[in-house]
């Protein structure tokens, strides 16, 4: 099994597919000579040349809405958007505009366009370029969104969502970038083996609790999961991976199992996708349940600078260890 | 694509008959969906484009098989003169399966995608990025179809256009941007909106090839949008074409107008009529009109009867075609 790390998968997802398809190029800002800003598509112009590898000017709303009107002519454009958080500046196209033109159009157009883009906190960018927005876009029927934390997860659903012919908003966490892991191989025309949208992963089997984490988490709540073993407490960990369609039946089937659940997410934890998850849980789960289902997630404030002050905002591996400890009656000092 | 050689840059005198005929289609249909909604047969919130068919007719009849457009909330003049059957707007319009959206898109959100028509929208300036997509598909392909853009004066301040216009220069895609200028950003005149008087100079400054003509005179219109395309067809970059229009009827049907001259509509009719301008230059008699008219009223009337006739949605319609 090669080994990528993150970064190399997600590079090799969108390449395999460009090699593949004539259809498929990606556009965004800085993403050519330099390779974008976080060094994802490094290598891609001498591969593909300038028309498939297409830098933009600083032009959300026309990056978004060029990708979307490419795709709505039958293309698969892949359009990065450096940061989440200017995934509000493209938003107008993406929620009125991407995620509904097959709708208004009574299903006569398809929208086959990823919106791959990444964020995360931990090296004290400030507030306008680390916050995690997932919550945002799988609040709007018509959207997938996709958050991978590994490796080999990103690959595989990164193409499945540049096959995939609805769009996609695609995480990716600005930490997991250099992580490596084994991908699979690829099979004899070349192709990646997808993963499909909508699948969950068990990270992790355990029988006491059962921690739902995406992105970063995932890795924290895996060394949580550790920790809370040295204590006599036997964790499962599960990443939805994709957050729209959720796989609600992974989740909760584990939950039946364990009796007890952890939702944990970088972002905000007020109003934000683990909320989702444990109403799904409460309502399909509710008799299993032997605790009150803990989130784990930042607190609710913008990311501030002072890295002791941002450290002290967004979620780690103890915080989750606290939560699992609590739902077992444990006290976790 | 041999029809490209083949269309003439002006209008046969044959077919501007035709001309005259579509744009008073256009108008009786309008002046039906007002009349309907009055009645309180449509829902929803409608716009018509009435002072504005030669616009629509002159850019619409200037395209080749296989060029796409994209329209605006004002978008029926643009879906009819695309070539959308009347039955099935006003089908639409009546939130039937029959309509051109199947009754999920609305006055405001007519797609026919057979016959080129890639969405009204409405959110204003929300299609311009998408023409310019379609058309850098087109470069990218290398197939000789054109992208073309309605919108209006409003949408000239919004972010989509100059970040659509700008990167349609910057990487030369077959795109038409047509501005349909009727001076008027909903209630909000342009002297108020705009700092600038000539709206073309917003093009110019992207390095746009830019063109005017009298939006109310047809065959200026399609000469003026013939070159464009022929321009943007043959690689040389997009082009912005201002057309000089006026809005007859208020922003949306009911709109009283209390912030515009009483008289002024009555005035612009009098004397900006595109239906009269076409007329009186061709020489059709008051006979030969009262024909069409009759001709025309039929077709809009039996598009109300289809609709009605149409089929309803299943209400749990609504949760098909969110995804693929």
């Amino acid at each position: 099994m090669p080994e990528l790390t993150y970064r190399e998968a997600v590079r090799d997802a969108l390449a395999t597919a460009m090699r593949d398809d004539d259809d498929v190029f990606i556009m965004g800002e800085d993403i050519a000579e330099m390779g974008g800003s976080m060094g994802v598509t490094q290598g891609m112009l001498a591969e593909f040349g300038p028309e498939r590898v297409r830098n933009t000017p600083i032009s959300e709303m026309a990056l978004a809405g060029t990708a979307i009107g490419a795709a709505m002519q039958g293309m698969r454009p892949v359009a990065e958007i450096m940061y989440e958080d200017f995934m509000t500046l493209a938003a107008e196209q993406v929620v009125n505009q991407a995620a509904k033109v097959r709708y208004m159009s009574g299903g006569q157009i398809t929208v086959p366009v990823v919106f791959r883009t990444q964020g995360g906190a931990g090296w004290s960018p400030g507030a306008q370029h680390a916050q995690q927005l997932e919550a945002w876009f799988v609040h709007i029927p018509g959207l997938k969104v996709v958050f991978a934390s590994t490796p080999e997860d990103v690959r595989g659903l990164l193409w499945s969502s540049i096959y995939d012919d609805n769009p996609v908003v695609f995480f990716e966490h600005r930490t997991l970038y250099p992580i490596k892991g084994n991908v699979p191989p690829k099979n004899a025309a070349g192709q990646i083996e997808p993963i499909p949208i909508g699948v969950a992963r068990v990270h992790r089997e355990g029988e006491d609790v059962t921690v739902i984490a995406t992105g970063r988490l995932v890795h924290e709540s895996l060394k949580a999961a550790e920790e809370a073993e040295q204590r006599g407490v036997s964790v499962e960990v599960v990443d939805p991976r994709t957050l729209q369609p959720l796989d609600e039946e992974t989740l909760v089937n584990s939950v039946k199992k364990t009796n007890r659940a952890v939702i944990a997410h970088e972002a905000v934890t007020r109003m934000g996708f683990g909320a989702e998850v444990t109403s799904v849980l409460q309502y399909q789960a509710f008799d299993w349940l032997d605790a009150p289902i803990e989130r784990v997630g930042a607190k609710f404030a913008p990311l501030p600078f002072a890295p002791v002050m941002e450290q002290f905002v967004v979620p780690h591996a103890e915080d989750v260890l606290q939560a699992i400890l609590r739902t077992v009656g444990k006290n976790g000092n | 694509m041999a029809k490209v050689e083949e269309k003439r840059g002006t209008l046969g005198k044959g077919e501007l008959k035709d001309v005259l005929r579509e744009m008073l289609l256009i108008r009786r249909f309008e002046e039906k969906v007002e009349e309907r909604f009055r009645a309180g047969e449509l829902p929803g919130f409608l716009h018509v484009a009435i002072g504005q068919e030669a616009c629509a007719v002159g850019v619409c009849r200037a395209l080749e098989d296989g060029d796409v457009i994209s329209s605006t909330h004002r978008a029926h003049a643009h879906t009819l003169a695309k070539g959308t059957h009347p039955n099935e707007l006003m089908a639409e319009l009546y939130g039937k399966t029959e309509g051109c959206s199947h009754g999920y898109g609305g006055s405001m959100h007519l797609y026919d995608v057979q016959h080129g028509n890639m969405g009204a929208n409405a959110v204003i300036g929300g299609g311009l990025p998408h023409v310019t997509g379609a058309a850098l598909a087109f470069q990218m392909r290398g197939e000789p179809r054109v992208a073309v853009a309605f919108f209006g004066d409003g949408a000239t301040n919004i972010g989509t256009f100059h970040e659509a216009l700008n990167l349609a220069q910057l990487w030369t895609v077959p795109a038409v941007f047509v501005l349909e200028d009727n001076k008027w950003a909903e209630s909000t005149p342009e002297k108020q909106h705009s700092p600038i008087r000539d709206l073309s100079e917003r093009a110019k400054a992207f390095g746009m090839k830019a063109v005017k003509a009298d939006g109310q005179d047809v065959e200026a219109v399609f000469k003026t949008t013939r070159q464009a395309l022929e321009h943007a067809r043959s690689g040389k970059g997009p082009v912005f074409v201002h057309l000089d229009t006026v809005r007859f009827s208020g922003h949306y049907i009911g709109d009283p107008q209390v912030y515009r001259r009483k008289d002024e509509a009555k005035e612009l009719r009098a004397t900006r009529d595109p239906i009269e301008i076409l007329r009186g230059r061709i020489g059709v008699t008051d006979d030969e009109l009262g024909e069409l008219d009759t001709e025309v009223i039929e077709i809009v009337d039996a598009s109300v009867d289809f609709a009605k006739n149409g089929t309803d949605p299943a209400p749990e319609d609504a949760l098909k075609n969110i995804y693929a």
